[in-house]
């Protein structure tokens, strides 16, 4: 509470002080009302129904005016006012229908003075005339609006909304025969008091019921609208049609809403539901509250400036069972919060980045970006001189910083991804194919996955690749070594050669892991053979171990393992001979897709299947004869994870979805949701719509499978009425006509309709085609230059 | 205009049997009532079908669960191939032991959401959303709670119309239909001239049922033309509120046997004894009224709805308006009947059996309006559903028509269905603040 400040404003004479402070009502409040001195607010609810006078210090309760035994239900309140013009008039709106007038002046206990038991339903809202002393309006749950005359007995004129209940009545401040009434069913009418037959306009404000509404002040034509689909709209009414001329987001239905005396485009808000914060918006910057009370622990009810010409007092009352004097100063701005830096990378690289101008301006002085900064793109606000104070800190500067042309190009992404295959031919002919296209576009290391998946998968020889794997895995040991490498530091087309090498390490240590009892011999076998290429004859040999280590016992498991993790160290300078030697691969290749190497293995396949099956249990029946595929499984699963981590994710869902079955399975679900999200989302940055498409159809995620089955209406409303069209797409229900009628050849379009989003002119996609092939200008003969492309 | 009404009954129904591939006898029966089938059909196929926070068998199995709790096995069969139908496995259909605990922890609130709404608290809420490995999220909660309540007031409905199990050959895939004691045997759904028919044809006399009818009619005119002179004191509201309270104690004598529940309906439920308890009868736990004024379903039920569960707030909002404003301005054979007090008194009846209050009701027109036998099957079909009985439906109004006892029908159910939600928002509300 120090820290709270205490405000003191001149108002013609008599001055507003006051800190920040509250005080604990007895039961939860619907509503609060000032006095038009300023220095005294009732607070009305269903168990309360009290005067406080507003002190320096604290509140203090002046009058309580539930009196008498067993409190009638008139005490019941929904809202409350007190009268602008005659400090001791009140008047309540009871949740059972009465609306009560109350006279402080009253020498008895009982102030309550009139009782008006017209309204069957609860009565919402009412409202004293600005100017008119007798003069009280209230609308009800009923759909009715009354007048009373506080004279008389009973309502002067009732006034019904012909729809559903009225959720607040105003009475315009500068029009005296004027007032607003806001609807459950998001309309606002307007009406003049003296005809209560007819509303003089009526327009529809909100999605949903609209809670209340505000007179401008001093602005006489803006109306301020607050409804349950959470947003504040302010209209002007001076034109024939009301004009939304702004809008606020809130976070929460609004409950009430508030003009700042004094401040022109201000507004305070308070939500019905959820959040308990009092805002305060400038209506021209409708994404952050220029102010926020954070007080109140449950729903605030009602909110009221304490005096009608000072806009640094505000009264709340709240569910919380507490009244609250907030003071502008200790209101909280979330603008300071707010970061006011926002960072972006685009698709290519480029980086961008806006912040307060002072801040700009001071790091450029540091230069911080001195290399990647190529065509730095500077925009700034201009600053409107009109504009007030608030809006000096509001100025920004965006900046954009382009990367290397070079390296930051993503071409090899767009071209794999339009030219790869992923199904509709038998697997080893898209594997070829997607080899070709890596190759084509030099990613040898890719373009070797696809090969191996071809052998591993392709039913011609299952055992080859094993032979393959291991005679490949000479590079296993580089696999630390290369992760403390950064790619930037290697010449590019070193880059993926050297990732090569890391993918075949990959492999090669989930080979030991699976099949380990084969391991340590190889193992051994492969450090001699290292730094020499690899011979001919090698790969001979290689089956031989292989057969050997076959026959081999379980366990010698662990010694295994224990040599795959102390390889590394020991092959550390055989990377670079990898490396350097890019041809190694190739002919390593050529040497697994020769038929010399395939009828090699065919010999040995009628050794290894009983082993095999004695090793790893698995039933098979498809590859009865040889080694079953998902022998492999696990070292494909580390591929497509080795790639899936170094961002290159293209590759790793285009194997998932070529092998489809095969893989799928070894892979957990929330992994593969995450790469195809991952692809997808990178596929439409670039606009491969189709593509992505394509990939969505072809993944077998079910979260991913119905990506392209959400939202796929089109609403289409009728050209002619102008309103929904519900049953058919061409025909309207209303008015029997056909809407989409084709501009070239004048027939209604069942089909793909395409149009013009200048002139909304169009028609049959391949007549609208063909037309604007000739011809630039509209079909419809509307003179609009249409384009198609 | 008359031809029109059965040409969008017809669409909508071809529109039904074309989407969903079957054309239960609920629909047929609400079709009836046109309107307001559309709107029951988009609510439902939005909480079963559509985008929401939860999987699609566990929606249905979640309707097994809520339709259990009132022996409903028509509802329950009908999810079961549903469940079934989208991927659910066919484990969880052996009972409530081989579920997944964290469905399994939704047992207790559809236990009190089923009978005693009213003693749902934040607890219950926290208990559920607790992070924990089987907690729920408050979107898949509040979808969770909008499905328990439909399914537990389209149970009402189903015991209350006498919708039987379709005839279809071919049910007996492991699941068996079975017919639970005091199943409602009027079987409208095959009855083609539902509208036509009127029950005027029944044992009681003719001229004393009309009378009974006349009656009715002029104490509504009554009630609607002069607002009572005299005002009533709160006390007098009170009381009134009060007795209509207590009178539906007296409604029903507790005297029912317990049911043996059969097992294809036991294995979904835990605690089958525990069932409705007069919120007037509540004694040693003193539970404060329910004033609809603080928590209604226009200001603070919709929000909270739309906010965890986008869009069910909207149909839920029309569902409830379609059908508080469903009217044909007739009454039996009268025609141009403003029906709103009735309709009124029928909404608001359901919820002070569940303790809900409206200031601005005097409940001393539930009295005028609503005659004993409708009270008790009003208070059976909302409280009790499997113990309707054929005569109980025909013991009320005995010259309205079908088709108007159908609407009653409908009334109860979403006062019913309101009533619930507005329980357990009001709890989830309380969680939050």
């Amino acid at each position: 509470m120090e820290k709270m400040a205490r405000v003191t404003t001149a108002l013609g004479g008599n001055a507003l002080t006051g800190r920040t402070m509250f005080c604990h009502l007895d039961a939860p409040a619907n509503a609060i009302s000032v006095c038009r001195d300023a220095a005294q607010v009732v607070v009305a609810g269903r168990n309360i129904f009290k005067i406080y006078s507003i002190e320096e210090e604290q509140f203090v309760e002046k009058l309580n005016l539930r009196v008498g035994r067993k409190p009638s239900l008139n005490f019941s309140c929904a809202d409350v006012v007190w009268h602008q013009m005659d400090e001791n008039l009140l008047a309540t709106a009871a949740t059972n229908g009465v609306v009560v007038t109350w006279n402080l002046g009253k020498p008895s206990r009982n102030k309550q003075d009139q009782l008006f038991t017209e309204h069957k339903r609860t009565v919402n809202k009412v409202c004293f005339h600005p100017t008119e002393v007798y003069m009280l309006l209230s609308g009800s749950q009923d759909g009715y609006m009354k007048c009373f005359d506080l004279r008389k007995k009973d309502s002067v004129s009732t006034f019904s909304g012909q729809s559903e209940s009225v959720r607040d009545v105003q009475f315009s401040i500068r029009d005296y025969f004027t007032f607003a009434a806001t609807f459950e069913n998001g309309n606002v009418q307007l009406w003049d008091i003296r005809r209560p037959d007819r509303y003089e306009r009526m327009f529809t404000a909100h999605n949903g019921p609209v809670f209340c509404c505000d007179w401008h002040p001093e602005d006489r034509g803006w109306l301020a609208t607050g409804g349950r689909d959470k947003m504040v709209k302010v209209w002007d009414m001076n034109t024939t049609r009301a004009k939304e001329i702004y809008c606020v987001q809130t976070i929460a239905s609004v409950a009430r809403v508030k003009w700042r005396p004094e401040c022109k485009h201000h507004i305070a808000t308070c939500s019905m539901m959820v959040d308990h914060n009092i805002y305060v918006w400038d209506v021209r910057r409708p994404f952050i509250p220029s102010a926020m009370f954070e007080e109140h622990k449950d729903v605030t009810t009602g909110i009221v400036w304490r005096h009608l010409h000072d806009p640094y007092f505000l009264l709340s009352g709240s569910k919380d069972s507490t009244l609250y004097q907030h003071i502008f100063k200790d209101a909280s701005q979330p603008i300071d919060r707010a970061n006011p830096e926002g960072l972006c990378y685009s698709l290519y690289g480029d980086l961008a980045f806006a912040a307060k101008e002072s801040l700009i301006s001071s790091d450029s002085n540091r230069k911080p970006y001195i290399g990647d900064r190529r065509h730095p793109i500077f925009f700034k606000r201009k600053l409107d001189p009109t504009e007030q104070f608030e809006y000096i800190s509001s100025s920004s500067a965006l900046s954009v910083f382009e990367t290397d042309v070079e390296s930051g190009s993503m071409d090899w992404f767009v071209h794999t991804a339009k030219q790869y295959a992923l199904a509709g031919r038998p697997l080893p002919e898209l594997c070829d194919h997607n080899a070709k296209v890596a190759k084509g576009l030099d990613r040898n290391q890719v373009a070797q996955t696809w090969t191996m998946l071809r052998i591993i998968y392709s039913s011609l020889s299952t055992v080859s690749s094993t032979n393959l794997n291991h005679s490949m895995g000479k590079g296993s040991t580089t696999l630390p070594l290369m992760n403390s490498f950064n790619l930037k530091d290697i010449p590019s087309g070193l880059g993926s050669e050297s990732r090569l090498d890391r993918s075949k390490g990959e492999s090669r240590s989930e080979n030991i892991l699976m099949d380990s009892s084969s391991t340590l011999m190889n193992n051994e076998d492969n450090e001699e053979t290292e730094g020499s290429d690899v011979p001919a004859d090698y790969l001979l040999g290689d089956v031989e171990a292989d057969e050997d280590d076959l026959y081999m016992m379980d366990h010698e498991n662990p010694h295994a393992e224990e040599q795959e993790y102390s390889l590394p160290q020991e092959a550390f300078p055989l990377r670079h001979e990898i490396v350097d030697n890019p041809s190694a691969l190739d002919h390593l290749q050529d040497k697994a897709d020769s038929p010399h190497v395939s009828g090699n293995e065919a010999e040995t396949v009628s050794l290894t299947p009983v082993e095999s099956f004695s090793l790893i249990s698995i039933s098979h029946s498809l590859y009865e004869n040889r080694l079953p595929s998902d022998f492999f499984n696990p070292i494909v699963r580390d591929t497509l994870l080795f790639y899936a981590e170094q961002g290159d994710v293209q590759t790793a869902v285009s194997v998932l979805i070529v092998l489809g079955d095969r893989i799928r399975r070894e892979i957990d679900e929330q992994t593969q949701e995450h790469w195809y999200t991952s692809y997808i989302d990178l596929l439409q940055r670039f606009q491969l719509w189709n593509i992505s498409n394509e990939v969505i159809k072809l993944s077998t995620c079910r979260a991913i499978n119905c990506l392209n089955q959400a939202s796929t209406t089109l609403h289409v409303n009728c050209s002619n009425c102008k309103r929904p069209m519900s049953n058919r797409g061409w025909i309207c229900d209303r008015c029997r006509q056909c809407a989409s009628m084709c501009a070239v050849c004048h027939h209604v379009v069942k089909g793909l309709f395409v149009w013009c989003q200048g002139c909304s002119h169009g028609g049959h996609l391949q007549h609208i085609m063909k037309w604007l092939e000739t011809s630039s200008h509209c079909p419809a003969g509307c003179g609009h230059l249409c384009e198609y492309t | 205009m008359q031809a029109n009404g059965l040409d969008e009954r017809t669409n909508l129904l071809v529109e039904e049997y074309s989407t969903s591939g079957r054309l239960d006898n609920i629909t047929q029966v609400m079709s009836i009532h046109t309107q307001y089938l559309e709107s029951f059909l988009r609510s439902q196929f939005y909480m079963l079908r559509m985008d929401g926070p939860l999987p699609l068998p566990y929606r249905h199995y979640i309707a097994i669960m809520a339709a259990a709790r009132h022996q409903c096995s028509y509802l329950i069969n009908m999810h079961v191939d549903e469940f079934l139908k989208t991927g659910g496995i066919a484990e969880w259909l052996n009972g409530l032991e081989y579920i997944p605990q964290r469905l399994k922890n939704l047992n207790e609130i559809n236990k009190l959401l089923a009978h005693r709404p009213w003693l749902i608290t934040k607890e219950h809420i926290q208990k559920l959303v607790k992070t924990g490995e089987n907690n729920w999220s408050l979107p898949e909660l509040v979808h969770a709670v909008v499905l328990l309540a439909h399914y537990h007031a389209l149970a009402s409905f189903v015991f209350g119309s006498g919708i039987n199990p379709e005839r279809d050959p071919d049910t007996s895939n492991g699941v068996r239909l079975i017919a639970v004691n005091n199943f409602c045997v009027c079987d409208l759904a095959n009855d083609n001239n539902i509208e036509n028919a009127s029950l005027t044809s029944s044992n009681f006399g003719i001229a004393d049922s009309l009378s009974e009818l006349e009656a009715l009619m002029e104490r509504m005119k009554r009630l609607q033309e002069d607002k009572e002179d005299e005002e009533a004191s709160q006390e007098e509201m009170a009381t009134r509120f009060e007795m209509e309270k207590k009178e539906s104690l007296l409604v029903i004598n507790g005297a029912f046997d317990d049911e043996i529940v059969s097992t294809d309906v036991s294995r979904y439920i835990e605690d089958p004894g525990f069932g409705y308890k007069d919120f007037a009868r509540r004694g040693e736990d003193h539970l404060p009224t329910f004033r609809a004024q603080d928590y209604t379903w226009e200001n603070h039920g919709f929000s909270l709805v739309n906010r965890l569960y986008s869009d069910i707030g909207h149909l839920l909002d029309e569902k409830f308006r379609m059908v508080y404003n469903l009217t044909y301005n007739t009454m039996a054979t009268h025609e141009d009947v403003d029906t709103t007090t009735l309709r009124r008194a029928l909404f608001n009846y359901v919820h002070c059996m569940y303790g809900i209050r409206y200031d601005d009701y005097d409940y001393g027109e539930v009295n005028q309006l609503l005659e004993r036998s409708l009270k008790v099957y009003i208070k059976t079909v909302t409280c009790y559903p499997e113990r309707t009985t054929k005569r109980m439906y025909d013991s009320y109004w005995r010259q309205f028509k079908h088709s108007e006892k159908v609407h009653v029908n409908l009334l109860l159910m979403e006062a019913r269905m309101q009533a619930e939600l507005l329980y357990a928002l009001r709890a989830i509300t309380r969680h939050l603040t």
